[in-house]
């Protein structure tokens, strides 16, 4: 991810940001589908508080970028009623944190509609919400709160890693059917890719991992912040003599299970890596369906890298918390080598 | 320099910089002191024959439905049934004022609304009947699922109304919710949202004096739930929830509001709910017989029936057919419910997703190998 710069250079583009392609999937969404309305706190004259939104409502108006009153709840319930009515509504929560006075509407309403009506009126929202760590955020800005999305049936739960599935994903969302919990990085909303806004690389829908780094060593299983922190720990590990391989999770819902299974059983071992603590943490549910699925090929247990079981820390201490380098190389040497 | 030193200190300190203003003049939007009223008052004189005829006919169907409903019950053939005993004028009236293309957002209180609206009564009562969550398509019927979840409709209702108004087309949304649900977070976002967009929609509050056990003293200290109006700038009223004439009018005139772009209203409609909050709940433990008379002397039914004979809108045989009709929809209810729904456990799986995940479908066939296995034992 390093060298995308340098390649740039190179090639004569200009290379994106992952915040510029999320930004340009809203835009060639609602350019093409004249029943997609962006809608949030600030998201209209401001253009989001990580400038997300940006321009969206010079070019398309305040009727499909709306600056919403400050309620979440009201944001997400009147998602539902305009979806009912056959839009395609995208909502920005502000923060992570902000987004939980919208769990009744979310969890009651959005994940049950189409279950609730026979398929009759399925809800095609997508909640955006920028998540996890590592900005220096203070406090409720930067929980990892997709346990909560993964364990609601109804949903499906989309987070990148990369500014090429930023936009593919996004889109990918936005044309779902179905209401799309999309997890943005918000560390990684400034980290940049030789990627074409007017030429997006295609890229595999929702519901694919895709292996990020190929190793023969041992499987790191990871999605969105943790990727590139992985990526960096299997350049490492080559020192020791590690070929790690990196499977980048894309969507947790639906998890796709046989591309991690596939790795893991090629590798023998495998280590989970998440910001989101580790009890009842999607690692827990990865962690025993690959046991399930690959105990006759396992060298040793499945190990979990998280983030610790504590609220998030204040930005002075949250690099003692969060996953790093180090921590996934300790868990990589405890995976039985000598035996 | 310290802030009283800065120039033009003291000359403006005793009033708000000018860039503040009030919104909106509140005095337009207060409710009548007292609930509007037209049965037994001067503005009966201005009845509609024929639409009186028919809410008549309406209600003592509406009040069959709930009869008929509760005995349903004890038969075991619904799982649980809230009662409008009462109410049955909020109910008729709300579903009676909507043009056809115009959406009903009802609570889990309001199947008489739905089922006044055209929806059939075993299609309403799915819910409460258990075999499955709703009964319905609500977009044919232009009427939302029932809401379990207090107030949680409301929004719902707010953004269908804001989104048919963007594409130019001509829709009202009716909203409804109790006097527990106006202290609901969702009660209030929905209004200020409706109000801030100019949302074609009527809030309709079934004060019915009671959240299951809690009186309204103790969930308000607001003046009237139609106060709350003010607050969010859109205009409250106050209206006797059992008399049909002022409920229909009130809510034509609040449903005429929106369609014209004039924006939302609140209504409170003041009525009482004769019967426990549901078949399994004891309210003699809350309230006491007292009370309940009262309001026996203020039924909606009797109301009405009694202006019209007066006034030789309806006679005996009006009354009589009215009746009949009732007990025919009621014998009608009985053979549908008695019927036992048909339920695939399949469709446990089936309408999760648009497409089935790996999940489900292990899931699914899990079960269904339990259930031949099952079938062979």
């Amino acid at each position: 991810m390093t060298t995308v710069a340098a390649k740039s250079a190179k090639s004569g583009v200009k290379p994106s940001t992952m915040a510029q392609a999320l930004t340009r999937a809203m835009r060639d969404a609602m350019a093409e589908d004249p029943t997609v309305h962006v809608m949030g706190e600030d998201v209209g004259t401001l253009g989001g508080v990580f400038r997300i939104t940006d321009g969206l409502a010079k070019e398309f108006g305040e009727d499909r970028c709306t600056d919403t009153p400050l309620a979440e709840a009201g944001i997400l319930g009147a998602a539902v009623g305009m979806a009912m009515y056959g839009l395609r509504p995208v909502v920005e929560m502000q923060f992570d944190a902000f987004a939980y006075p919208a769990f009744e509407q979310l969890i009651s309403h959005v994940a049950k509609m189409r279950n609730r009506t026979r398929g009759a009126m399925p809800l095609p929202i997508t909640i955006r919400v920028p998540y996890g760590g590592g900005i220096g955020g203070v406090e409720h800005h930067c929980d990892s709160s997709e346990a909560y999305y993964v364990a609601t049936p109804g949903l499906t739960v989309v987070t990148p890693a990369t500014v090429e599935d930023a936009y593919g994903l996004l889109r990918a969302s936005i044309a779902s059917d179905d209401p799309v919990v999309f997890l943005e990085p918000k560390r990684l909303y400034w980290s940049k890719a030789d990627w074409r806004p007017e030429a997006p690389t295609p890229v595999p829908g929702i519901g694919k991992a895709l292996v990020r780094r190929a190793g023969t060593s041992a499987t790191l299983i990871t999605y969105g912040p943790s990727l590139p922190v992985c990526l960096e720990a299997a350049e490492a590990a080559r020192q020791e003599g590690w070929e790690l391989e990196v499977v980048d999770l894309r969507s947790l819902v639906p998890f796709d299970e046989n591309t991690v299974v596939e790795s893991v059983r090629r590798t023998g071992r495998a280590v989970v890596v998440h910001e989101a603590g580790g009890f009842g943490g999607p690692g827990a549910e990865i962690a025993a369906r690959v046991t399930e699925r690959c105990f006759h090929h396992l060298e040793a247990p499945v190990l979990r890298v998280t983030g610790f079981d504590i609220p998030y820390p204040p930005p002075m201490l949250e690099k003692h918390h969060l996953p790093g380098v180090d921590r996934i190389l300790d868990a990589v040497a405890r995976l039985q080598w000598e035996n | 320099m310290t802030v009283q030193e800065l120039p033009g200190a003291g000359a403006s300190h005793r009033s708000t910089p000018p860039a503040w203003r009030p919104r909106t003049d509140a005095a337009p939007l207060l409710p009548d002191p007292e609930p509007y009223r037209v049965l037994g008052t001067e503005a009966a004189d201005g009845l509609d024959p024929e639409l009186m005829r028919r809410c008549y006919a309406e209600l003592v169907r509406g009040r069959r439905y709930n009869a008929q409903a509760t005995a349903l019950t004890k038969q075991g053939r619904l799982a649980v049934y809230p009662s409008t005993v009462g109410q049955e004028a909020c109910e008729i009236a709300a579903a009676l004022v909507l043009e056809d293309q115009d959406w009903l957002f009802p609570s889990y209180r309001d199947t008489l609304a739905a089922v006044a609206r055209g929806l059939d009564p075993v299609q309403a009562l799915t819910l409460l009947r258990g075999d499955w969550h709703t009964g319905y398509d609500p977009r044919e019927h232009r009427i939302a699922p029932l809401s379990t979840p207090l107030a949680t409709q409301l929004p719902h209702a707010v953004g269908l109304a804001h989104a048919a108004r963007l594409r130019g087309d001509d829709v009202v949304a009716l909203a409804m919710v109790g006097d527990g649900g106006t202290s609901e977070g969702d009660f209030h976002e929905a209004l200020n949202f409706a109000a801030v967009w100019q949302a074609p929609v009527v809030f309709l509050v079934q004060n019915n004096g009671f959240a299951i056990s809690v009186p309204l003293a103790k969930q308000t200290a607001a003046p009237t739930l139609a106060h709350k109006a003010v607050g969010y700038g859109m205009p409250g009223r106050l209206v006797d929830g059992n008399d049909i004439a002022a409920m229909h009018e009130v809510l034509s005139e609040a449903v005429r509001r929106a369609r014209s772009g004039g924006g939302p209203t609140l209504i409170e409609a003041v009525t009482y709910r004769m019967e426990a909050h549901t078949n399994a709940d004891d309210a003699t433990r809350y309230r006491g017989d007292a009370e309940v008379e009262a309001w026996k002397a203020h039924d909606p039914i009797d109301l009405l029936e009694r202006e019209l004979t007066a006034r030789g809108i309806i006679d005996e045989a009006a009354i009589r057919s009215a009746r009949d009709e009732a007990e025919t929809m009621a014998a009608a209810l009985r053979e549908g419910m008695n019927a036992d729904p048909v339920v695939d456990p399949m469709d446990l799986f089936a309408h999760v997703y648009a497409e089935q995940t790996d999940r489900l479908r292990e899931q699914a066939a899990m079960l269904r190998a339990e259930l031949e296995a099952e079938d062979q034992a």
